[in-house]
């Protein structure tokens, strides 16, 4: 099953820490989304696999945006 | 001889010295902690100089830091331009998204008023009780602004517990919000605000100067420059404009406001006791605002279902990002995946014009 996980916050993509290709596990930290100068870490809403990771470093980001979808 | 009789070595009072270790200490918070550098380090280093004998830096009509105080402050110029500045860094999207936010930023203002009024039955007059009391609104120029016009023999004091309390923010504000919220309010997820248009971002200075203005003419100066430079942002056809306003001119002016501050801070003029009173009800005054942010968040969570996360009543404090970033990191605490840095960017927003209206009614009660 398919998990998009979207920006909860606009910002700039400070770090994008997993790749495709990765397993991940629940609240494991996939990027961080820098607003305010402030540092947000994304968590990973479940176990999977990343199979797309749909932005890079420095990119701006709205509310929703999606960021990565993760096969669960 | 008449070079000996200058040395300033043989002039100097203990007063002065006290006053040295108080600006070395500022600089080297400043600069080893960064504690708002951009004013205390100027301010520090103004200290220093105002309390090295025979300078005539202060001097009435031809010392230079005098000139920077006179033309600077004492003719407020120096405060709107920083608000110039601080409008064209401003996005009020937060604010607009959300817009019964704004009483979160009217509620913060209590510890303003509740300072007044206690610094008045203190024996203060009541320009000084205006004075102290606007600390609680945490925001450096309208302190500025207010205490030029009412008060200009607190200035010093009140501005550097002022930025002192602000940088402070951080350790100030989490054992109160600790204090009046349980774990699962802490816990609320906001939901979801509307999507602000570019139309609105742009109609809104301009509306909200003619409103606030007619409502409070004492507020012109500061709330007139603020929404200025916001029309520079959200307009996007004066990019250069809004560049100046928020970067070069908002830095210069900052270079004069700090050193002027620090020269006026002379040994005879601020170490009386009612600079240690100044220090105290400033904090009193921060905390209260904190408080009754947070409370006034609470009362309105019983009115409505869209709960709204008490922590971001905090924020109504106006030292913009920081009390903002303060309710982030407190609700990240509770729970990991709650993002309310931009929720509480609306109150904290809210905060800036609700502490300028209140010196507006300071001024037009009081001047």
């Amino acid at each position: 099953m398919a998990e998009q996980v979207r920006a909860p916050l606009a910002g700039n993509i400070w770090e994008v820490i997993v790749a495709v290709g990765d397993t991940v596990e629940e609240d494991d930290e996939l990027l961080i989304i820098e607003a305010l100068k402030m540092e947000n870490p994304v968590y990973s809403p479940c176990n999977g696999k990343v199979v797309e990771v749909a932005v890079t470093k420095g990119d701006q980001v709205q509310e929703d945006d999606l960021l990565l979808v993760i096969d669960s | 001889m008449a070079f000996i009789e200058n040395i300033g070595l043989l002039s100097v009072t203990p007063g002065m010295i006290i006053m040295w270790v108080i600006g070395l200490v500022l600089i080297y918070l400043a600069i080893t902690k960064q504690y708002e550098p951009l004013l205390l380090l100027p301010i520090g280093f103004g200290i220093l100089l105002a309390n090295l004998p025979e300078t005539q830096l202060m001097t009435q009509g031809e010392g230079l830091i005098w000139r920077f105080y006179h033309y600077g402050i004492e003719w407020e110029i120096i405060p709107p331009l920083i608000f110039l500045g601080l409008g064209a860094l401003t996005d009020f999207g937060p604010l607009l998204a959300q817009p019964r936010l704004i009483f979160l930023g009217a509620g913060a203002q209590m510890g303003v008023y509740v300072t007044f009024f206690s610094a008045y039955a203190m024996g203060f007059t009541l320009e000084e009780a205006a004075t102290i009391g606007i600390i609680g609104g945490a925001d450096g120029p309208t302190t500025i602004f207010l205490s030029a016009k009412l008060a200009p023999h607190l200035l010093g004091a009140v501005a550097v517990a002022a930025y002192s309390y602000m940088a402070l923010v951080p350790i100030i504000q989490p054992p109160v919000m600790h204090l009046l919220t349980t774990e699962n309010e802490r816990k609320i997820k906001m939901q979801k605000s509307r999507t602000v248009s570019d139309r609105e971002k742009v109609l809104f200075p301009i509306i909200a100067t003619m409103v606030i203005i007619l409502l409070i003419p004492a507020s012109a100066p500061l709330i007139a420059m603020f929404m200025l430079g916001n029309l520079f942002r959200e307009s996007k056809v004066v990019e250069r404009l809004s560049d100046a306003a928020q970067n070069a001119l908002m830095n210069i002016v900052t270079i004069f406001l700090g050193v002027s501050i620090g020269g006026t801070m002379n040994a005879e003029s601020f170490l009386q006791t009612e600079a240690i009173f100044i220090f105290v009800l400033g904090l009193i005054a921060f905390i209260i605002s904190t408080a009754s942010g947070i409370l006034f968040a609470k009362l309105m969570n019983v009115f409505t279902k869209n709960k709204i996360n008490p922590l971001i009543g905090a924020a109504g404090v106006s030292a913009v990002p920081m009390a903002a970033r303060v309710a982030q990191k407190e609700g990240a605490k509770a729970d990991k995946r709650n993002y309310l840095l931009m929720f509480a960017m609306g109150p904290n927003i809210a905060g800036v014009i609700g502490t300028v209206m209140a010196a507006g009614i300071f001024l037009a009660m009081l001047r």
